[in-house]
């Protein structure tokens, strides 16, 4: 992966940030499209990032800024390589997050909001990820998994890389 | 059984597809709504008694009656596919399932207020709906339904998919619309409403997901059959979210007058593990919630209303007798502090306060004053923030506390 801290993106990317911005009246409204593009591309949005994207929009890094910061699916640091996040909402709470968030803490050796000191895993909790009717549920990634219970938790964690 | 539309097809395997859309008489409205005047359109949806199935009821035709008419000023059709309302996952079941029901209402609707250019704003956790919906909307292109000229009608329409990159607010149309520009998704005052100044400027209509899909059925099968579904003031039937200790949790679709007793016993096979019913929130975290013995109560809006709660996404989440309801206000708490963008004061204070004293008191650390607090807290701010967050928040605090007072009281040391 590149460099997160000397961001830069390739031919390819610029003109995907170019058909982006292209499809709004105002090109600022690809902004977080292209902020999604430079998290895939760079692996978090490091304030090098910003000021790269920012150049890209002819706008403030500090607008950039406030928007990274706004939004809990921008990364400013870096994570592993993969990202657990459970829901504590009110549905997945009836129905025992809280025991798969321990079970997590547990297995993973990792407090939530950490990250395994093998890079493998970063574990989150976040607000509801309307999916309630397979509560208690979690998201692993670009995935949803449901009715979890510890065993089913154990076994996907084990299918990760 | 009543019948199905918004679900007729979620069982069908590939029901995603523009072949299997088709099949069920999938894009057969659209002739028609290109054979209808866009006014006579709006007085269609008008008459349907349609209201916005996002949350917060407002007559859909009546809101496209606010577009300017006429003018060479672009016009934006904006829908709201940013599902966040804790309780509340139907509009994934409809991108998933059902998405070119989603894009034949959005080319009805843009010509009935004369918008050339579509925008879905779909939650950036959404994943496989963002991705199942993007190859509807590359299969509608490829069909000729969605470009220039639609099936040689002269109207042009283009979609835009947009995904979020999360945060509640954002589903706050005009939060949505803030994000939609690429900026925080700070809600703005209103007037001016999006119909006048929305998205990047402009005349814009901001719908739910839930509301588009009905359009194609109203145009096809007539105003008067869809609001004949329902009561005097809501057409149709809809989707209700049903999650928690229920037997069977999922999407259920009935009339809009289906009674919250009947969608917990007859829809959802009642309470899990032979337990008791203690308490249900009707429609998604921030509706008022009702106790066991208020739940013979008509689920449309105007029916929730009157019982003093609202159906707002129509997420129903059920409790058991065994749930602690100051850890349930703890956790409802939790959300609202985390998800208020910061913009008004009233709201930013007030909801880090609330979850504070809300966490205290079920750690057993509460102090007499605490519910007074909260409650004093809560009404004070209702009503004076730039959006409706704040009295969504306020919904659970005062209901939760004012119908189950004992059992807060009950965790409060004697002596604090």
């Amino acid at each position: 992966m590149p460099d997160a801290r000397r961001p830069e993106f390739t031919a390819e990317q610029l003109n995907e940030v170019r058909r982006l911005q292209a499809l709004y009246p105002d090109k600022q409204g690809a902004l977080l499209p292209v902020l999604r593009l430079a998290q895939e591309a760079f692996g978090y949005v490091s304030l090098e990032a910003e000021e790269y994207v920012a150049g890209l929009f002819e706008m403030s890094p500090a607008h950039v800024h406030e928007v990274v910061t706004f939004y809990t699916l921008f990364f400013q640091q870096p994570t592993g390589r993969h990202v657990v996040s459970v829901c504590h909402n009110l549905s997945c709470h009836l129905l025992g997050s809280k025991s798969i968030v321990e079970h997590l803490t547990r297995r993973l050796g990792v407090e939530v909001g950490e990250t395994t000191a093998d890079g493998r895993v970063t574990l989150l909790t976040v607000e509801c990820l309307c999916a309630c009717e397979q509560a208690p549920m979690m998201q692993v990634d670009d995935r949803y998994e449901g009715l979890l219970t510890p065993e089913k938790v154990d076994r996907i964690l084990d299918g990760l890389s | 059984m009543a019948e199905k539309i918004f679900t007729r097809n979620f069982d069908r395997p590939n029901s995603h597809t523009l072949g299997v859309y088709r099949e069920t008489g999938g894009y057969s409205a659209l002739p028609k709504a290109f054979q209808m005047e866009p006014t006579a359109i709006t007085e269609e949806v008008k008459k349907s008694n349609l209201r916005g199935l996002g949350g917060a009821a407002f007559p859909t035709g009546t809101k496209w009656s606010f577009i300017p008419k006429g003018g060479t000023a672009p016009k934006y059709l904006v829908i709201n596919a940013d599902e966040g309302e804790p309780g509340t996952f139907k509009d994934r079941f409809l991108l998933e399932r059902d998405p070119h029901a989603l894009i034949e209402g959005m080319i009805i609707a843009a010509r009935a207020i004369d918008s050339h250019v579509g925008f879905v704003y779909i939650r950036g956790e959404y994943v496989r709906p963002w991705e199942i919906f993007s190859g509807a909307v590359k299969e509608a292109y490829d069909a000729g339904l969605l470009g220039r000229s639609i099936q040689g009608s002269g109207f042009d329409f283009d979609i835009v998919v947009h995904r979020g990159a999360g945060a509640y607010i954002c589903g706050e149309e005009t939060g949505l619309l803030s994000s939609l520009e690429g900026r925080k998704g700070w809600p703005k005052i209103k007037p001016p409403f999006p119909a006048i100044k929305g998205a990047f400027g402009q005349p814009t209509i901001v719908n739910n997901v839930e509301t588009i899909a009905a359009v194609p059925h109203i145009i096809n099968r007539g105003a008067e059959w869809f609001a004949g579904l329902g009561t005097k003031t809501q057409g149709g039937t809809r989707l209700y979210s049903v999650s928690g200790h229920v037997v069977k949790p999922g999407v259920v679709e009935a009339p809009v007058s289906v009674t919250l007793r009947s969608l917990i016993y007859d829809h959802c096979g009642g309470i899990r593990d032979g337990r008791r019913l203690k308490a249900v929130v009707p429609g998604g975290s921030s509706a008022p919630i009702l106790t066991a013995e208020e739940i013979d109560v008509s689920m449309d809006a105007d029916g929730l209303k009157a019982a003093g709660t609202m159906i707002g996404s129509a997420g129903v989440i059920v409790m058991d007798e065994t749930v602690s309801i100051p850890e349930a206000l703890m956790v409802v708490a939790r959300f609202y502090a985390h998800e208020s963008c910061g913009q008004c004061t009233p709201c930013r204070e007030s909801t880090g306060w609330i979850y504070k004293m809300a966490h205290r008191i079920v750690e057993g650390k509460g102090r007499k004053e605490d519910l007074d607090t909260i409650l004093d807290v809560a009404k004070r701010g209702a009503g004076t923030t730039i959006c409706a967050f704040y009295d969504g928040a306020v919904g659970p605090y005062v209901s939760y506390i004012e119908k189950f007072r004992e059992e807060f009281e009950a965790l409060i040391p004697r002596d604090a």
